[in-house]
């Protein structure tokens, strides 16, 4: 079966596809929950299939780590493993180890770091990743990246950038992928005004017909900016982390359970949300599980997860129905009933070509657009 | 709530019998487990999980102790949502309100006093009374509720023993006439390690106008053997046709314990420990293989009885926990995955073990109700127990 991103529709930069991949036909935009040790925080397969997941990401670092990459292969590949029906991307492997592991480093070769099992230096290259991770056996794997801190200017971003490009060189000449299919916008740290600017000026320039992945995102707002600035992909630890720290996503913005407030609440966490958690229990009763029983945090997961799934059904089928700019509008009236939208999101949906001003306070007319596309 | 025996399939004070109780519409077979929970659900097992993948009506039997909800949520919003069914969403689960759990509210009989119950909780140690006991329950809502008992260890003095069955009358009264929601209510006795007080506590209980009994103060320090003789002291002296719940008796052969004094309904932290430990039963289910049973041995701190998953043996092992298990861990995850999981300590490994333990004992459950049918519940007894002490003699004299 062949690879293959369809196009069904389109608003100004915003599209909607369909996206085959060997294990699951999916739509896209679409968020990809974590499921960084080969399972997603207590939800159970039927459960995830339940909320709509299509993809999961799989961490290669921790996998490669437990049980190993060479155990699952030979097991049958992460699906099997896993008994995952549906589609899983893994990442390279490279963010993990530069951000968790003490004296990471990158050369020309690859990343060198301490094992952390037993200390002894080691060497991770573009081609044993990739190696890494066709034993885990995804339905998309990535290339190493020469990942740099983006806090940082100079020449070393320049370096970063074209060893990328030599890396993803070496991983096709290896005859390791059939061919550069996927692009990917990294990013993390910067300010939101810098981070619509980037995604937008790579969208931009990236071909048509392939899908843009943005690693590490995250927010809603976030994820509704970036689809209708033509980004296609996401995926962030945000639903299920801050489930954990009881705090609940709904159309508002967040809901934090452990609140004080929330004790005597007897709606539940969204009215108008279909989950399982939000068609059985109240406010108050999450509020009494939250922080003192796993069963507090496995609830919120379950609904916070539906949550990221809805949004993306909903952005697929609001642009294919020809109802995309509506669907923002209602998006940010009701995030920002008092009509503060930030700055940053007017600004980026001018780019978009959406007009929010129904949702605005005031228009706003000072829009740099010199350093934007 | 309803009630039977069956008389025709008494063996000795084993019986079996069927209990009715409003919310589920399914009859309830005895001797039943109750599912131990938290704050009214499984530890682990989310509640769609719950109907969706254990065995009904089984598994529909839950017991929780009020005094889990006094931190976090007021009787007042309880009330306000409707009770504890509609706060939970599990309209046609059985819910039984029992004090005492011996994982998160264990009684401490030195701070109990004459006014109310002491217990010890992850928050700290409570006194709770019994007015205030019932204004928790009848908040609640539950199917039935035990009133609340001065539990004591096998070792107090007879005179502290003698009070602990002073003031469970007491309290016993005191919530019968506060009770004024008229729902089910077990009368509780306790008696500690003293023959005569169990005898003069059970006597007293039979002459309250309660709808079945709730025997406390076991599980508590008292050894198997001298446990026999008190549980038929209190079973000898109830009526026939009354259901009898035991909380404390959680290992299987306590359970055979119980079942052979004529205990009908229990609750149990077996399972919810085992799954902590990384521990997957593997009964045989099969009564009849107790007489040749392969006495296996492994290296991985197992039994014939139970599989220690977090052992390196699994790593590799691709088939489920028991082949002809239909679980849902059984029939979608193998014992590599779940091994996995527990390595890396994820959650999921426990959520997947508690379904497939509860699933176990619950058959074990439904074993011990074919055997008392069949008339042939001391021989299953025994076999079970015989079976048992040849595996850990044989593991105790290898090498």
């Amino acid at each position: 079966m062949a690879l293959k991103f369809e196009v069904l529709g389109r608003f100004n930069r915003a599209r909607a596809a369909q996206l085959t991949l060997p294990h699951y036909l999916c739509q896209t935009p679409l968020f990809m929950p974590v499921g960084t040790q080969g399972t997603i925080k207590g939800l159970t397969k039927n459960q995830l299939e339940e909320i709509g997941c299509q993809i999961i990401l799989g961490n290669t670092y921790h996998l490669a780590l437990r049980p190993t990459s060479e155990l699952i292969d030979e097991l049958g590949g992460l699906h099997k493993f896993m008994n995952w029906p549906r589609a899983l991307l893994t990442d390279s492997g490279g963010f993990q180890m530069v951000s968790l592991l003490h004296l990471a480093d990158i050369t020309e070769k690859g990343v060198t770091f301490q094992s952390p099992v037993d200390g002894k230096p080691m060497l991770l290259t573009p081609e044993e990743s990739i190696q890494i991770q066709n034993r885990i056996g995804a339905d998309i794997i990535m290339a190493l990246d020469d990942v740099v801190r983006t806090t940082i200017t100079g020449p070393r971003i320049e370096e970063a950038m074209y060893r990328t490009l030599r890396w993803i060189d070496r991983c096709i000449a290896g005859i390791y992928v059939s061919e550069v299919w996927l692009n990917v916008i990294c990013l993390g740290g910067e300010d939101k005004d810098s981070f619509w600017r980037v995604v937008a000026q790579c969208t931009a320039a990236l071909p048509e017909d392939k899908p843009r992945y943005v690693m590490g995102v995250g927010y809603p707002l976030d994820i509704v900016v970036c689809s209708a600035l033509g980004a296609d992909m996401y995926d962030c630890v945000y639903p299920t982390r801050t489930a954990r720290f009881g705090t609940a996503l709904v159309p508002e913005g967040v809901l934090k359970l452990k609140h004080q407030a929330m004790a005597n609440d007897i709606r539940p966490i969204d009215p108008m949300c279909e989950c399982m958690v939000c068609k059985n229990y109240t406010r108050a009763y999450i509020h009494c599980l939250v922080t003192k029983d796993a069963m507090g945090s496995q609830l919120l997961s379950y609904h916070n997860l539906y949550y990221m799934m809805k949004l993306s059904r909903d952005l697929h089928s609001s642009i294919v129905e020809g109802r995309f700019p509506e669907f923002v509008c209602k998006f940010l009236q009701t995030m920002f009933p008092k009509g503060d939208v930030p700055e940053w999101v007017c600004n980026a949906m001018e780019v978009a070509g959406i007009d929010i001003s129904s949702c605005c306070r005031e228009m706003r007319f000072d829009v740099d657009k010199s350093s934007t596309l | 709530m309803k009630f039977a025996v069956n008389k025709g399939w008494s063996n000795g004070r084993a019986r079996s019998g069927v209990l009715q109780l409003g919310s589920c519409p399914f009859p309830i077979q005895t001797p039943a487990l109750l599912l131990t929970t938290r704050k009214g659900l499984p530890a682990f097992i989310s509640p769609d999980l719950l109907t969706s993948s254990l065995p009904s009506p089984d598994s529909h039997l839950l017991q929780f102790s009020p005094l889990h909800f006094l931190e976090g949520i007021s009787p007042k919003t309880i009330s306000n949502i409707g009770g504890l069914h509609q706060m939970l969403s599990l309209h046609q689960h059985i819910f039984a309100a029992v004090p005492r759990d011996s994982i998160i509210a264990l009684p401490e009989h030195d701070s109990t006093n004459k006014y109310g119950a002491s217990f010890q909780t992850p928050g700290g140690r409570l006194l709770i009374k019994p007015a205030e006991y019932v204004e928790l329950v009848s908040s609640m809502k539950p199917d039935f509720w035990v009133t609340l008992a001065d539990e004591v260890p096998a070792w107090v003095s007879d005179k502290r023993n003698r009070t602990s069955v002073d003031r469970t009358l007491r309290w016993l009264d005191d919530c019968l006439s506060l009770n004024k929601t008229g729902t089910t209510i077990f009368g509780s006795i306790v008696g500690g390690s003293s023959i005569e007080e169990r005898h003069r506590c059970a006597q007293e209980v039979a002459q309250r106008n309660v709808s079945g009994y709730w025997i406390g103060g076991f599980g508590l320090g008292e050894s198997m053997d001298e446990r026999a003789a008190l549980l038929t002291a209190v079973t000898d002296n109830l009526p026939e046709d009354m259901p009898r719940h035991v909380s404390g008796l959680g290992l299987p052969e306590e359970v055979l314990q119980g079942v052979a004094a004529g205990i009908d309904l229990f609750d149990s932290t077996y399972v919810y420990h085992l799954t902590l430990g990384g521990f997957a039963l593997t009964f045989p289910l099969e009564r009849n293989k107790g007489d040749n049973a392969d006495y296996q041995l492994s290296d991985s701190g197992g039994d014939d009885m139970k599989i220690n998953l977090k052992a390196t043996i699994y790593r590799k092992d691709t088939s489920p926990i028991v082949e002809s298990c239909n679980c849902f861990t059984c029939q979608n995850h193998t014992k590599a995955y779940l091994n996995h999981l527990f390595n890396v300590h994820e959650m999921l490994a426990q959520t997947l073990l508690e379904i497939h333990n509860t699933h176990q004992y619950l058959g074990f459950f439904c074993s011990i109700r074919k055997a008392i049918e069949e008339g042939k519940f001391e021989q299953f007894r025994r076999n079970f127990v015989e079976s048992r002490r040849e595996c850990l003699f044989a593991a105790a004299s290898s090498d």
